[in-house]
């Protein structure tokens, strides 16, 4: 990292091999580089510093007013425990509904997620076809058009048929959700699966198509195995991309409560109304559910995941 | 037997044309070239990895240009091992059987058989992770040999060893040729080992497969 404090020089003696003032003129490279690892340090910093201040004001925020609950209280202790923003939030029917409706369907989105990344990140890992680069490009489609467009698109998308067919069981139902949800997070199951299936060596099933087995015994006994923490790595990025998935919810799901509600829309809905309490008690039981996925997807060891 | 009559192959780096030589039954032949030269491709061709543009391969009396590399029964150890880092030694050593679907007590005995011959019978229920570049080897082998192939073939097998090492795995396929008679294709750009262990050497030069006499080999 550092000690090239030779390395750089603003004018070049003639001779340098033998010139006793060979590192003449080469300024203070000792200075040089402190004051560069110094201003790459602080530039960064900043980054670092807003995302854990941005986390720490939410949680300052509920701690102030599990204070200002309890400390209004006869009994500080048990207000502490059953007062607090986050307990009051999950005392409401209408958000446990929204919960246990983010649970499910980021769990569904998320394996159908990897049952549809796993062929396309092989196929496009290990196979050269014509119409490849163009096919990488539209898988890159989700991720890069704006959320909102994703759900008007999918709404535009059922008008017509054979999806017409089915438009009234999906369209603001709970299938919208799971489908909404899937759009976007399939996305990154994909880009996962293929840096996966490109880090396992092909020759391993080449040895094993050798040795006599066909291509779906070699994938199945061989590449699976191996690609398991990817698999892993991809099913809790599509879930955490699930979990906060809103604008083509919004768009395509709709916010009914006790319908299509789920975390995200519980969050709009209550600073709609103006309770911020209530959206960001929401937030921290979010937060909770990112920092899980981020452990899960740290401890997989897929270190170069598109999060 | 394996014979290359006339083989081309066109890679993205190079052309082989008119690759003819031939590997005669039970023999113990080595390809030499220099890294590049295009032993890989001739072997990856055998094997059935890579296209052949035109020619033919023949392995025993069949024709197998164009066949699947599962239906050709070659035994193959690539230079690396390639080893199945999730299956265990003892796995490795029965994946080809269990493929072909024998029977579990032909499998743990030709499991036991091949770890006697190859000395890794400690290692069976061990991983690939941490193994030595030698033990990975003798899997590799192992795991090649395990279904009785009809010809063998080894990608510069002992490249990435240590000398002392390199001087037991020659030993050890030595040991290995005398006992199983298997056609073995051996492919280096070491010309000691290539000296060591040779019936037949071949040489490429010129993208021209050419024979010459080993001096010191065990069987001239």
């Amino acid at each position: 990292m550092t000690g090239d404090s030779s390395g750089r020089r603003s004018s070049f003696p003639k001779d340098a091999r033998s010139s006793p003032g060979a590192t003449a003129g080469v300024g203070n490279v000792v200075l040089s580089n402190r004051v560069f690892y110094l201003c790459m340090a602080v530039l960064g910093g900043t980054y670092v510093v807003l995302i854990v201040a941005m986390l720490f004001a939410d949680v300052w925020y509920v701690a102030e007013k599990t204070w200002g609950a309890a400390s209004g209280s006869a009994e500080p202790w048990a207000a502490m425990w059953s007062d607090n923003p986050i307990a009051v939030a999950l005392s409401d029917a209408k958000i446990r509904y929204s919960i246990w409706l983010s649970l499910v369907s980021c769990t569904l989105a998320a394996v159908l997620s990897v049952i549809v990344a796993v062929p396309i990140g092989y196929l496009m890992s290990r196979h050269r076809f014509p119409g490849r680069r163009l096919l990488d490009a539209v898988l890159d489609i989700p991720i890069v058009l704006p959320p909102l467009v994703v759900g008007l698109s999918l709404l535009i998308l059922f008008q017509f048929r054979p999806f017409a067919w089915i438009a009234r069981e999906v369209v603001y139902q709970i299938p919208a959700v799971i489908l909404a949800q899937f759009s976007v997070a399939c996305a990154f199951a994909v880009r996962t699966m293929k840096s996966t299936f490109d880090h396992i060596d092909p020759r391993c099933e080449q040895v094993a198509v050798a040795l006599g087995s066909s291509r779906s015994q070699a994938f199945g006994w061989v590449v699976i195995p191996e690609a398991i923490p990817g698999i892993m790595t991809a099913f809790t990025l599509a879930w955490a991309r699930s979990l906060g998935e809103f604008g083509p919810l919004l768009i395509f799901a709709g916010a009914t409560r006790m319908k299509t509600e789920v975390l995200s829309t519980t969050v709009f809905l209550e600073m709609n109304v103006g309770n911020i309490e209530a959206a960001v008690a929401v937030s921290m039981i979010m937060v909770a559910a990112a920092v899980v996925v981020l452990i899960i997807t740290r401890v997989c060891g897929a270190r170069d995941a598109v999060l | 037997m394996i014979r290359l009559d006339r083989m081309c192959v066109q890679t993205k780096g190079f052309v082989l044309k008119d690759v003819s030589f031939a590997v005669p039954s039970g023999s113990y032949s080595v390809l030499m070239g220099r890294t590049g030269a295009g032993k890989t491709t001739i072997l990856e061709c055998i094997i059935g990895l890579r296209r052949v543009s035109s020619g033919s391969i023949r392995i025993g009396t069949t024709d197998v240009t164009h066949l699947n590399p599962a239906l050709r029964g070659i035994g193959y150890v690539p230079q690396d091992g390639a080893l199945f880092s999730r299956m265990t030694v003892r796995d490795h050593l029965a994946f080809a059987l269990l493929i072909r679907r024998a029977s579990k007590t032909l499998i743990d005995d030709r499991v036991d058989e091949l770890s006697a011959l190859l000395g890794i019978s400690h290692l069976l229920n061990r991983t690939p992770k941490g193994l030595s570049g030698g033990e990975a080897q003798r899997v590799a082998l192992g795991r090649a040999l395990s279904f009785h192939p009809d010809v063998l073939c080894l990608d510069e097998p002992l490249s990435a060893l240590d000398a002392e090492t390199r001087e037991q795995m020659c030993e050890l396929l030595d040991h290995v040729r005398r006992q199983t008679h298997v056609t073995t294709l051996h492919v280096t750009h070491n010309a000691l080992e290539a000296e060591r262990l040779a019936d037949h050497l071949f040489r490429i030069e010129d993208s021209k497969v050419v024979q010459q006499t080993p001096s010191g080999a065990p069987g001239s």
